[in-house]
């Protein structure tokens, strides 16, 4: 869903785990859809966390507790905070598309796993990645105040805990922020770009080109 | 600089985008069923087709049943999937290997064992094991749907080029140990973040001695340790395994493209962004205890201790431990085991059936353990017949099943069920990978099969002459 950025400010969700793999964050028996439709798969979101084998909201999972239980609407739990490797695994993009049906529109970590951190990017949903130091003190915030919010500032490139006022810069580069802010994709600028890709073609050596 | 990473990647950069990604050139895209749908879609949205249709090939193997696959598949999920595959290629105009097509398997499996997958090239597909191909010397990873659709529709990829990371093992690897165990040994060793925002190069006089099959295993494993890719610069082995096949070059353009595949090697001064050296002597046959491929142990070696963990660490191992129903410090070695699983697109391969049948032979199956034995492809079920491996497993009371990834992910029939340990040859062990509730123990063939004739889990060495 592609949906510009600016400035988010929003109550979180914590996820204090480390190496929150794909399969967790959309098992494999889910991914028979052949549609890319984001609410499906964010009914989805954690499953086997979420819900047991009778479909029965497990009570101890972050989604289902009183605090953190109401979906994500503007200002409210819009950013998701998970401990450092979150996304490793699968390449599934349906990780990415259950995040954004959510409704989750950043996600924060210590560490993003390589394709998940694409996939996030290219669904319009922000990878922040922040230091240890910021992670915990995070989870901190949130522990004693299930209401301590974020501020993630995209166009200057930074995250505040505004429960403590902690702020840290992120790295994005201008190509992709200027596609997160003005909600354009990879493929509209790919397909502008015909002439180059017929040129390396014409210029490569035969033996390369099996 | 001056890695062969950078040589492949660096001849394929079409465009740089200043302070952004490159748009790379892509040789191959391989499409199953799973990730390619909603790429499909995109492109029909758009009004557009795939720029270079000949540079994509699509086989279902995701979910295709283990038997009677020459039949419509009975779950209507799977099989709208499978049909959807067969329907956007022909659409599109691509190359399809359907069900029961001599050429259909997993498709890491496929890639290479056709000649699609050569030297040089650059690979993509939309799964996380793509990185296998790099056994051959090409720089393949995994992508996600909407950069399916990209490549589709520009045979090209806008990406940021990783780090440069060599892991040398050198040195002669000991009795019963595998590729599966080498890449174990590693990820136990650097974690499953380990190799995060890098490309590996495998070297060392270790790694140079494994078959294409043991290469291609090992590479597999790479994104485990949380590298885009993982590859071997060819060699004569690679020429060896290609010649004759499928889709290699033949006559003058094979003698023309191994001198080329010839240059394909790191340069003497290369300087990579990280260097590993293992020795192989340090390696034995593992076994993993835990729900990441990183949480491995050598098969006689005890689970580490909770104290050896802090904070959020300890909060996952505890959560891991407790899901495995382990305890802290315990051996695994006699444990009893309810399922094997045998395939992948990690260990579906003639080698990987030849080293669980050298374990079978003269042996029997445990009772009580359920043992799934899947090819790769068909092509490797037709090596197993022509080299007889089939009647010895079958004497051994093992069957052999029609190719597919089958329990590895379990989208099949083929699901451990909730509490059941399963010896499985697959490489990942997450929660529910193989059914949910599953508990998945990763090994080596060798170990896989040591554990399916006693029903408990053994050191594969102790059945070995």
């Amino acid at each position: 869903m592609k949906q510009k950025f600016d400035i988010i400010e929003s109550t979180c969700v914590p996820l204090p785990l480390e190496n929150i793999d794909t399969d967790q964050i959309i098992p494999a028996r889910v991914l028979k859809a052949t549609t890319r439709d984001e609410s499906f798969f964010g009914e989805n979101l954690f499953r086997d966390w979420r819900y047991d084998s009778q479909d029965r909201p497990k009570a101890d999972f972050v989604f289902n507790q009183p605090d953190f239980s109401a979906a994500p609407c503007e200002g409210v739990h819009q950013v998701l905070v998970a401990g450092k490797n979150f996304g490793c695994g699968s390449s599934r993009e349906h990780a990415a598309w259950a995040i954004a049906g959510y409704g989750f529109r950043v996600v924060v970590s210590s560490f993003f796993a390589d394709i998940h951190k694409n996939n996030e990017l290219n669904n319009f949903v922000l990878p922040v990645v922040v230091s240890e130091e910021f992670l915990s003190e995070l989870f901190d915030s949130i522990a004693a105040d299930s209401q301590a919010r974020v501020r993630v500032d995209v166009p200057a490139q930074t995250i505040t805990n505004l429960a403590t006022g902690t702020q840290e810069s992120f790295e994005i580069n201008s190509y992709k922020k200027y596609c997160l802010m003005n909600a354009v994709d990879d493929i509209d600028y790919l397909l502008e770009q015909k002439d180059k890709i017929e040129a390396f073609e014409n210029n490569r050596y035969e033996t390369q080109n099996c | 600089m001056n890695t062969l990473f950078d040589k492949i990647w660096d001849s394929h950069v079409v465009n740089t985008i200043t302070d952004g990604p490159v748009q790379l050139y892509i040789d191959r895209l391989y499409c199953h069923e799973v990730t390619s749908p909603q790429a499909f879609d995109g492109l029909r949205s758009r009004g557009i087709s795939p720029l270079r249709p000949e540079r994509i090939f699509c086989m279902p193997d995701h979910n295709t049943p283990t038997h009677d696959q020459d039949k419509e598949i009975e779950d209507p999920v799977s099989r709208r999937q499978v049909e959807t595959l067969k329907a956007n290629a022909e659409e599109f105009g691509l190359m399809h290997f359907g069900m029961m097509d001599s050429r259909n398997g997993i498709i890491h499996v496929v890639g290479p064992e056709r000649g699609l997958s050569l030297p040089g090239m650059t690979i993509v597909c939309g799964d996380s094991h793509t990185s296998t191909h790099g056994a051959m010397g090409a720089v393949a990873f995994g992508i996600g749907t909407s950069e399916v659709e990209m490549v589709m529709a520009s045979q090209c990829i806008l990406q940021q080029k990783p780090k440069s990371m060599r892991i040398s093992v050198e040195g002669q690897l000991g009795k019963g140990v595998t590729a599966k165990d080498v890449a174990l040994y590693i990820m136990k060793n650097i974690t499953t973040s380990g190799a995060t925002g890098y490309f590996v190069e495998y070297a060392g006089s270790a790694v140079r001695s494994l078959s294409m099959e043991g290469r291609l295993t090992l590479c597999n494993l790479s994104i485990e340790m949380g590298a885009r890719g993982g590859f071997i610069a060819p060699d004569q082995t690679t020429f060896d395994y290609l010649k004759g096949r499928e889709y290699a070059p033949k006559g003058e353009d094979w003698d023309r493209a191994v001198e080329y595949w010839k240059t394909l090697r790191s340069g003497d001064d290369a300087v990579f962004d990280k260097e590993i050296v293992f020795d192989a002597s340090d390696i034995c046959p593992m076994i993993t205890y835990g729900t990441n491929p990183g949480m491995g142990i050598a098969i006689d070696e005890n689970i580490p201790s909770a104290d050896s963990f802090s904070g959020e660490a300890a909060a996952s191992f505890a959560k891991s431990l407790d899901y495995m129903g382990f305890d802290a410090g315990s051996s695994l070695l006699g444990k009893k085991i309810d399922y094997v699983f045998l395939g992948a697109c990690t260990n579906g391969r003639i080698e990987d059936f030849r080293a669980f049948a050298t374990i079978a032979a003269g042996r029997h199956k445990a009772e009580g353990v359920t043992a799934w034995l899947v090819p790769g492809s068909w092509e490797v079920s037709r090596q197993i017949r022509e080299e007889g491996l089939d009647k010895i497993l079958e004497a051994a009371g093992f069957e052999i099943r029609q190719p597919g990834c089958s329990a590895c992910l379990a989208m099949n029939d083929d699901k451990i069920p909730a509490g059941k340990y399963s010896v499985s040859t697959s490489n990942r062990n997450f929660e529910g990978r193989q059914g949910p509730g599953a508990r998945t123990l990763l090994a080596s063939p060798l170990t896989a099969a040591a554990a399916a004739v006693t029903g408990v889990i053994t050191d594969p060495r102790s059945l070995m002459d």
